[in-house]
């Protein structure tokens, strides 16, 4: 277990995430002589998509399936190539300057680094339905990571909402396990079919193809599917029942546990806190960090790698994290061998093709990325969609203004449940786009540290005499 | 000749601006607000949210009964803006400190005190110095290494965001024309009425009134004013929300009516908005965690830094051109403290034509010229 | 609500407001409220609706309780541990805590 006070002052290459992309970044640039940390805040590394992947208690390996297990090779190999992994560690700091702040057991540090990728991946895109903060609703990659760590499996009457790859990929290893699974109900209207048209044929050509027939088959076999256009999630102090509709019909589903989910999003709160440029993406509808071809940011020394880069799935983000690596090994020790680049770019494409298809056939649907009414927008101040949408039309241009309104994206999570929200609200109530709208402006901490953290670290003579005067 | 869109164009809608246009919707006026965009540069989404009175006026005596009046009227104010937008700005004048942790912060405080009551022509009003344990019957929580402090009762603060909203709400239901994202680049006075251009096209008004804080150097010249602005950078720490433990303000560190506690404050040089220094922010979090210990384990969720609006000498700006009758400057660093006097006095001001000196006079620019030939 | 597939892992005790619960080492203060079907960990500072882990993954602080005495621990990042007290977070934190 390291502690804070066992960190050097610097390393040359800090690694920020360790899932895929952290974990292959890390590993290379560590082979080719960098000195190399990488920080995750989990209890072990893997990320998102190989959540526990060094401890997990599920031993059934056909449960999670291959795809899951392929993530072992990548920490192995992290582990044994001279990088210091430090599980326990959150880094709520990241200057353009490159100085890190990690906090591990309560006690902070500051890092500087001859080069960063920041690898913190993605999280799951906000599913902002009336009721959707009762307890006994759950993301679904939240259900899937309890599996994973915990070997937790749903048990009584559940439902699955939304759309997209996570989906039926959680069902498929619920089912598989012996869990529960009443309904999936499919949010993703049938019209996109008509824009993903287009890129079939690269589809067809992919590993997503036979991969994703597979799986809806297996999953639809035991499943029944009912395609909604609204949802709502009913109970007084937890879930009680699902509210769906159809057109004009509406029906409805005793439950004790609703997973949600609508695709996954860039994080982007360190970036933006580091002061790195970030567009908005229309296909996927989301922020996303502006990158070159080795994933430098607008920041010099900073690169972004892996589904935080923009979602491409976790066999990409290996293959972005070795190519930022090989860029930060090329800048700091330009004599070092690596690995042909242009292997991880071909590895890449292929990982690209199909994606576009996925992309506008799960796109998520008007209605469930805008809310109206009660339904709240800002979970942690409680801030509803109404509220949102009046103050947009009290002449209140942009999300900074917004939250200084009404104080959404104030609380604790920093506006990574409500920012897309907010934005599209803004945007569809003023006849203009998200990419115009913007997003939060966003400093550190990105995460909370104490005071007495936030106390002990250096101050320079000029900082003290600027507040004790 | 066509009339004039508006009887008065304020530029900034900041809450210099909206609380100036407010009280010229409720003379009747029929005005336009002129601002910036989402990512403008704001003090008034960047500020201590204290309506304060305390150590106000050394250098300038009459700012001491300027600033008492406007707290003497902001709970009216607070109440009328309540029934018309049923809004609550939550405002509080339960009094307020500034705290010492040493002796040598105590009797600096002292001496500025000493000095600002000595000087001829101030109001008579009340500040203490008070020691530890008098500090302590009212602060019970307060740490080891606090020496004491001064208290005025005619301190206090309100939700300075939750105003910056109403105000913004009271005038769109007063029929005030919000127009976001109109930076004004020219201003022009012809035919009896000023012509402010815009990205987006003219507008053309019988008045204008300048709140645009530190931009007000930039405009104030373009109607035969000057507002000499050194603007400097502010940091502020801001934890989670907490159960109240803190009833009174204090003057770097304050508890929310929703609870987080604010905690500043820092004088910087620089003008960039978006930067941070770790170690400014560290420090301040050092010495609240000094004041109370009890702080130590709390958790800052966010943290910035915003651009005071401070004028040369730290004084209100309140001028009517001479060369162009019916210009006028609303410029001031208190903000949020002197929003009734906006609303309440200037604004009645703009609206029959002419400030009136007997209020006003020592805040005019001029006094920058007559200084410095002194 | 959610089953255990694998009783594998050393068994673990926890109190969560002074009431044992027993679980797995290698669960997180999240998962073992959600294993032991306790539906909710904190209520919300503005409303006081309860709220329930939501994410578990760090990033929408629903899962804050009070751990050891030390308030606004995000449950699913701190692992169990034999003996460790978790309180429900009711409404805002109380300084000092």
């Amino acid at each position: 277990m390291t502690n804070a006070s066992d960190l050097a002052s610097s390393y040359d290459l800090v690694v920020i995430g360790g899932g895929p992309a952290g974990l292959a970044a890390a590993a290379l640039a560590a082979r080719a002589g960098l000195s190399t940390v990488l920080f995750d805040e989990n209890p072990g590394v893997g990320g998102q998509i190989y959540r526990a992947i060094t401890f997990s208690p599920v031993k059934d390996r056909t449960i999670l399936g291959e795809d899951y297990w392929a993530g072992a090779d990548l920490a192995a190999e992290a582990a044994a190539s001279g990088a210091l992994i430090v599980t326990g560690a959150t880094v709520w700091s990241l200057d353009p300057a490159r100085l890190v702040g990690v906090s591990i057991a309560g006690q902070a540090r500051l890092i500087r680094a001859g080069r960063v990728i920041i690898a913190t991946g993605a999280l799951e895109r906000p599913v902002p339905v009336p009721g959707w903060t009762l307890p006994g609703v759950m993301s679904a990659g939240g259900a899937q990571t309890v599996l994973k760590a915990q070997g937790l499996v749903p048990s009584g009457r559940t439902v699955m909402a939304g759309g997209g790859p996570l989906l039926w990929l959680l069902a498929a290893q619920i089912l598989r396990a012996g869990g529960k699974l009443d309904a999936i109900l499919d949010t993703t209207p049938r019209s996109n079919w008509l824009r993903a048209l287009a890129h079939l044929p690269d589809f067809l050509l992919s590993p997503y193809f036979s991969k994703g027939v597979k799986l809806l088959r297996e999953v639809r076999a035991k499943v029944r599917v009912i395609r909604v256009d609204r949802l709502e999630a009913v109970g007084d102090d937890r879930l009680r029942e699902v509210v769906f509709g159809t057109g004009d019909g509406e029906r409805r589903l005793a439950a004790d546990l609703l997973l949600l989910h609508q695709g996954v999003v860039p994080n982007v709160n360190l970036a933006i806190a580091a002061g790195i440029a970030h567009a908005w993406n229309e296909r996927q509808l989301c922020f996303e960090p502006v990158l070159d071809g080795d994933f430098n940011s607008s920041v010099p020394g900073i690169a972004v790698a892996g589904d935080g880069a923009g979602i491409a799935g976790g066999t990409a983000a290996a293959e972005r994290g070795r190519i930022a690596a090989i860029a930060a090994v090329r800048a700091l020790r330009p004599a070092a061998s690596v690995p042909d680049v242009q292997i991880m770019r071909r590895k890449l494409r292929r990982e690209e093709m199909g994606r576009a298809f996925l992309d506008w056939l799960n796109r998520p649907a008007g209605p469930f990325r805008q809310p109206t009414g009660d339904t709240i927008v800002c979970r942690c101040e409680e801030v509803t969609a109404r509220q949102v949408r009046d103050t947009a039309d009290m002449g209140c241009e942009g999300p900074n203004q917004m939250k200084a309104f009404l104080r959404c994206g104030m609380g604790p999570c920093q506006g990574r449940l409500c920012g897309l929200t907010v934005t599209e609200l803004i945007a569809a109530q003023r006849g203009t786009t998200p990419a115009e709208v913007g997003y939060y402006r966003l400093r550190p901490p990105v995460k909370p540290i104490t005071l007495a953290e936030l106390a002990s670290l250096p101050i320079a003579e000029a900082e003290r005499k600027a507040v004790e005067r | 000749m066509a009339a004039s869109d508006y009887d008065v164009a304020v530029v900034g809608g900041g809450l210099v601006g909206v609380a100036t246009a407010w009280g010229l919707a409720r003379e009747g006026c029929r005005v336009v607000v002129l601002d910036e965009g989402d990512r403008a540069v704001r003090a008034s989404r960047g500020n201590f949210a204290l309506v304060w009175v305390q150590s106000k006026g050394l250098g300038l005596p009459e700012y001491a009964g300027w600033t008492i009046r406007s707290s003497n009227a902001w709970a009216g104010f607070a109440q009328t803006l309540k029934e018309e937008t049923g809004l609550d700005v939550c405002f509080q004048r339960p009094g307020g400190f500034h705290l010492a942790l040493s002796d040598k912060e105590l009797e600096a405080r002292a001496n500025v005190l000493k000095r600002l009551h000595n000087q001829p022509g101030i109001v008579d009003y009340e500040t203490e110095i008070m020691d530890r344990a008098q500090v302590a019957k009212m602060l019970p929580d307060i740490g080891p290494e606090v020496v004491g402090g001064s208290y005025c009762p005619l301190d206090g603060h309100v939700n300075s965001l939750r105003l910056f909203r109403t105000l913004h709400a009271a005038i769109k239901a007063r029929g005030v024309t919000y127009l976001p994202s109109h930076r004004v680049e020219n201003i022009a006075r012809e035919g009896g009425e000023f012509r402010l251009a815009t990205a987006h096209g003219e507008i053309r008004a019988r008045r204008v009134a300048l709140a645009a804080g530190n931009a007000n150097m930039r405009l104030a010249p373009m109607v035969g004013l000057e507002a000499p602005m050194r603007p400097e950078r502010g940091q502020i720490v801001v934890t989670e929300r907490l159960r109240p433990f803190l009833d009174h303000p204090v003057v770097t560190l304050r508890q929310t009516d929703e609870g987080t506690v604010m905690i500043g404050d820092s004088k910087e040089e620089s003008v960039d908005p978006a930067g941070l220094t770790l170690g400014v922010s560290a420090t301040e979090a050092e010495r609240a965690v000094r004041l109370f210990p009890l702080l130590a384990n709390v958790n800052v969720v966010r943290t910035w830094s915003a651009i005071r609006v401070m004028t040369h000498d730290g004084f209100p700006i309140y001028d009517e051109s001479e060369t162009h009758p019916g210009a006028f400057t609303v410029c001031c660093h208190s903000g949020v403290t002197l929003a009734a006097n906006h609303a309440l006095l200037v604004a009645p001001m703009i609206a029959r034509g002419a400030l009136d000196k007997s209020m006003v006079a020592p805040f005019s620019a001029r006094r920058f010229h007559v200084q410095a030939a002194g | 609500m959610f089953k255990r597939l694998a009783e594998a892992c050393a068994p673990v005790a926890i109190t969560v407001d002074g009431k044992r619960v027993g679980c797995r080492a290698g669960d997180t203060v999240a998962a073992a409220l959600i294993a032991a079907g306790i539906a909710h960990c904190r209520t919300a500072p503005v409303s006081g609706a309860p709220r329930a882990p939501y994410c578990l993954m760090g990033v929408c602080f629903e899962c804050l309780v009070t751990v050891d005495g030390t308030g606004s621990r995000q449950g699913c990042l701190v692992p169990v541990r034999d003996g460790m007290t978790v309180e429900t977070q009711v409404g805002r934190r109380e300084a000092g805590r």
